[in-house]
């Protein structure tokens, strides 16, 4: 399976925090987001993480990962 | 002491880079130069009077960050030691969120990284601020302010 993260604004947008869906071959974060989410297209701005680590909606994506979805942060 | 310090409860960053420093440090006078920033909650923005806000964060994922900004700076400054703290959770106005500090020998490696950390982490550290308008609306923070 593949966890599926979503934060912040987007989090609330979505009314959901997490999800799991099946990894399929050649899955990308896109494919993920898409598997997910009724074949919707993300937010332009979107941010994309693969294990905790900054990646791009065509990096690919495999059992076991973590694949977050985030607005642009606004720390500090 | 942790280089990067992520806590719900509100801290006060002098008593708390003391405490770094002595803790770190000790006697040893092998750093001349200390650089500090201190970002602090403010009760307006974008026009808008600020009652409080909340802060969100990636548990895992932001301390990586972090860790890899230090470990950055450190390479690329000859830097003694770096720290970085930063509130999560429910904040009001006045309180510290964030502190950046550089401590090396010289003046500017400590400025530069401690400049470095605190405009990395706005800029990459998973964070996102959520304000609690004074009538009563709420609304996500959609980008940091320019410097």
């Amino acid at each position: 399976m593949i966890t599926i993260r979503y934060f912040a604004s987007l989090r609330e947008q979505l009314g959901k925090a997490r999800e799991e869906i099946e990894p399929a071959a050649g899955m990308t974060a896109l494919d993920a987001w898409k598997s997910a989410n009724a074949g919707s297209v993300p937010p332009d701005n979107v941010l994309v993480a693969i294990n905790q680590s900054y990646a791009s909606l065509d990096s690919p994506v495999d059992s076991g990962d973590e694949v977050a979805f985030f607005p642009p942060v606004t720390g500090g | 002491m942790n280089n990067v310090i992520i806590q719900q409860a509100p801290y006060d960053p002098w008593r708390l880079l003391a405490e770094f420093q002595r803790q770190r440090f000790g006697d040893s006078a092998e750093y001349g130069a200390t650089a500090v920033f201190t970002g602090t909650m403010r009760d307006f923005n974008e026009g808008d009077p600020v009652r409080a806000m909340t802060l969100e964060h990636y548990p895992g994922m932001t301390e990586t960050q972090l860790q890899r900004l230090i470990d950055t700076a450190k390479n690329r400054w000859d830097v003694i030691d770096c720290l970085v703290v930063h509130r999560v959770g429910d904040i009001q106005p006045a309180e510290t969120i964030v502190v950046t500090a550089a401590w090396s020998a010289h003046r500017n490696a400590a400025f530069e990284a401690c400049r470095f950390l605190i405009e990395e982490l706005k800029h990459n550290a998973p964070f996102w601020k959520k304000e609690r308008l004074a009538d009563g609306r709420q609304r996500w923070v959609e980008r940091n302010t320019a410097g």
